[in-house]
């Protein structure tokens, strides 16, 4: 593993610091290899996570968890739920104290019942120090008040999956890198009969993805520092009236997209430009049916990220999921013995590796893992934890900022403008109301 | 105490006992008893804390707080709920009224003497047996904006020549849902009306066609009145049924495009438990109770008002 000399100094600060700090409140010091914990007699566990796009992503991590329970005994259930459900399911949990030991919830979900998890800053702060830090955006997901409430698994980046003699035969040598060249290909893809299509339906990854591109990339933020709900802006008309052009050269359908829409439609030829995970190329790319139309679609898939907007950077929200163990499980020993057996160099390598590029490492240990060079479509995905920037920018993460993202306010305020069903500026104003219904003005 | 007087007391006592298990009151207390629990825990205690969160800013994960009317004053001014209602009403209406013309159309077909009359009144189920949430599935590919069968076929045939948007355009994804729910409750209707009809004495039938009368005088004057009843209570679940759909509304389209078929159940799903609002969430849910008890009574007084069922005008 290869460590930067930055990477060195900030991990052996941060291990001074806790052995310090540990001193100070009377806590045992972290020895790196040192933390273990001991699962409870009879101790058995369930774990319910999100339905994997790449099947490689499962097989590796059911063959970790196989490991975890030959290693300690301990049998673990691994369910899975739509990605869509994960969400009220984590929530109905927390609230009853009934579920799942641990979730792999979504974005900020855990902020919205932290009193509700067990605390795993021990594990946090334990790996940390061991593989060179956490990225801060995904750590941000994972900690309140200082504290891990859960521990960021990955981030499932979202890029720009196009298909490239397409993009050629409508003019466009490469792919443009601004949001002006960006509008002037999808109106030359429409002309070709191979449009682009994003999501402005209720889909958790690409509905989400998709608005807080169109918003940050032209300036807008749902909340200012202090939390003041700030959606109503100059900035958001302009990014409003932008989806309303992109909108325009759109295949039909768009507004009733879930997840698995615009994957299904672009691996089956009928559009030229989608943003989505990697999973939407592995899929052509394994074909595992050997469709030879599917070949043929996998040779000509490229990757790229978002185009950037008038802001002058790239602004990506990518999708990140937390691990959280629920504080109701009368294993907590196991159940943290679970993610940080999960977290370890042997078990998190092959992990990566595995989900081929679908899911990005949150610790920066694991940033020089083959999979981001094998194949040069996997590039555009291996900085999202990097990169991203968190939901409910530029206010602190917590309740209301989940909550907003649960109930599609952002999502819908796209929609709404770009399907007639209201002007740009009312669009902005029941965004607003219903923002300021969160954050409580 | 004497023997006497012993044998007494134990006599009233034997007569007291089998007088209790006699008598009418006590028994009915006991048999109802476990009746009675299962509602209170399953269904009173439920209602009232639904009712209870909706005053308060209850939240996933955290007490809530007595806020009075707030929430509902905030839906009072909510463009979202107030479509939601519009949809829920828009969705009910059409779907019962669908349901029950084509169910009664489809009862009155299987009563009459078809060849395969068993196999039919079994297919006839398919759709009612089928769980929910794989119809809703097999709808959703039905609609897909880009490989609708209904599309293909259509172009096909030469009819049009672009794909339908079946979800993405709010009145055809309203449409759809619609249809959907009427293909899915047709069976119930249908066949609850097949049992009623099935209970019409056939020689009223005999009777009115000595005096003369033509098929549909039969069916004006002899079926309708006679199943009035039937249908009081198989329209009255019915509404109730499609008055709280959920799950073909969440499979399909969550709600969308733009809300346009968001249900108040769906909304209150997406408020309480996803958005995580609970306190609002079930004050969207306490919303639907007003409407479903006006469904209620319209049926009992209204559908089972005796002229009616004695044929007569109001």
């Amino acid at each position: 593993m290869k460590f930067t000399r930055r990477d060195v100094i900030r991990t052996s600060a941060g291990v001074a610091a806790g052995l310090v700090g540990s001193q100070l409140i009377g806590r045992p010091a972290f020895a790196q290899d040192a933390l273990s914990f001991k699962p409870e007699e009879g101790a058995s566990l369930r774990l319910l996570r999100w339905s994997p796009f790449v099947q490689g992503d499962e097989d590796a991590w059911l063959a970790n968890t196989k490991r975890f329970t030959d290693a300690t005994g301990v049998q673990v259930r691994v369910d899975k739920e739509s990605w869509e459900d994960i969400r009220p399911k984590a929530a109905v949990a927390a609230n009853v104290g009934s579920g799942p030991d641990l979730m792999l919830v979504w974005f900020d979900d855990a902020h919205q019942y932290p009193d509700k998890l067990l605390d795993v800053s021990d594990i946090g702060e334990y790996l940390g120090a061991k593989y060179g830090g956490w990225y801060d955006g995904p750590k941000g997901y994972a900690t309140r008040d200082g504290k891990f409430i859960g521990l960021p698994v990955a981030a499932i980046g979202n890029a720009i999956v196009y298909r490239d003699s397409w993009v050629k035969e409508a003019g466009f040598s490469e792919f443009p890198k601004d949001t002006a060249g960006f509008l002037e290909l999808c109106k030359a893809m429409q002309k070709i009969g191979h449009p682009a299509g994003f999501t402005h339906g209720h889909g958790v990854g690409d509905g989400n993805n998709y608005a807080h591109w169109l918003l940050w990339s032209h300036g807008g933020m749902m909340v200012d520092e202090g939390g003041k709900v700030v959606i109503n802006s100059p900035e958001t008309l302009k990014s409003i009236e932008y989806a309303m052009e992109l909108y325009k050269t759109f295949i039909p359908g768009t507004e009733s997209w879930l997840d698995v829409n615009n994957n299904r439609a672009f691996l089956a030829g009928e559009l030229g430009i989608i943003a989505n995970g990697i999973s939407a190329y592995r899929t052509a790319q394994i074909n595992k049916d050997n469709d030879p139309k599917l070949t043929e679609i996998a040779k000509d898939i490229r990757t790229t990220n978002l185009p950037i907007g008038p802001v002058g950077k790239s602004v990506e929200l990518h999708q990140t999921t937390v691990g959280v163990i629920f504080n109701y499980t009368p294993y907590p020993n196991a159940a943290k013995a679970y993610l940080q057996f999960m977290f370890e160099e042997a078990q998190m390598s092959d992990w990566i590796k595995g989900s081929l590029g679908y899911c990005c490492q949150t610790l920066k240990g694991f940033a020089n893992n083959p999979i981001w060079t094998e194949d040069a479509n996997a590039a555009a995905y291996s900085r999202a934890s990097e990169t991203l920037r968190p939901n409910g920018f530029a206010g602190p993460l917590g309740y209301a900022s989940a909550a907003t993202m649960a109930d599609y306010v952002l999502v819908d305020m796209y929609a709404e403008a770009v399907t007639g069903a209201a002007t740009p500026q009312e669009a902005m104003e029941k965004a607003e109301k219903r923002a300021n219904r969160y954050y409580r003005v | 105490m004497s023997a006497q007087a012993r044998s007494m007391t134990s006599t009233r006592r034997t007569s007291s006992l089998s007088g209790l298990t006699e008598s009418k009151g006590f028994l009915s207390f006991w048999f109802m008893l476990p009746a009675a629990v299962l509602l209170l825990v399953f269904l009173t205690y439920p209602l009232g804390l639904g009712v209870w969160l909706g005053f308060t800013d209850t939240r996933v994960g955290r007490e809530g707080i007595w806020i009075g009317l707030e929430n509902y004053e905030y839906l009072w001014d909510d463009s979202i709920f107030w479509l939601s209602v519009f949809n829920t009403l828009l969705y009910t209406i059409s779907a019962s009224i669908l349901k029950f013309a084509l169910g009664l159309w489809l009862a009155l077909l299987l009563n009459e003497n078809l060849p395969l009359k068993s196999f039919f009144r079994a297919v006839v189920l398919l759709p009612w047996v089928v769980p929910t949430v794989l119809s809703a599935i097999a709808f959703w590919w039905i609609y897909d904006s880009q490989f609708s069968i209904i599309s293909w076929a259509l172009i096909e045939l030469g009819v049009i020549d672009q794909r339908i948007n079946f979800l993405g355009d709010p009145n055809n994804a309203r449409a759809s849902v619609i249809a959907a729910n009427v293909w899915r409750g047709i069976p119930f209707v249908a066949i609850t009306l097949l049992a009623g009809l099935q209970t019409i004495p056939q020689s009223l039938y005999e009777a009115a066609t000595l005096d003369g009368a033509s098929r549909w005088q039969l069916f004006r004057f002899v079926t309708l009145p006679l199943l009035t009843p039937i249908i009081a209570i198989t329209m009255t679940f019915s509404v109730l049924f499609t008055f709280t759909d959920f799950q073909l509304i969440y499979v399909l389209t969550r709600g969308g495009p733009v809300n346009a078929t968001h249900l108040m159940a769906t909304l209150s799903f997406q408020r309480g438990i996803s958005g995580g609002q609970l306190g609002e969430g079930a004050a969207i849910a306490v919303a639907m109770i007003p409407f479903l008890l006006a469904a209620i009574l319209f049926s009992y007084f209204g559908l089972q008002r005796r002229k009616w069922q004695q044929g007569g005008g109001d």
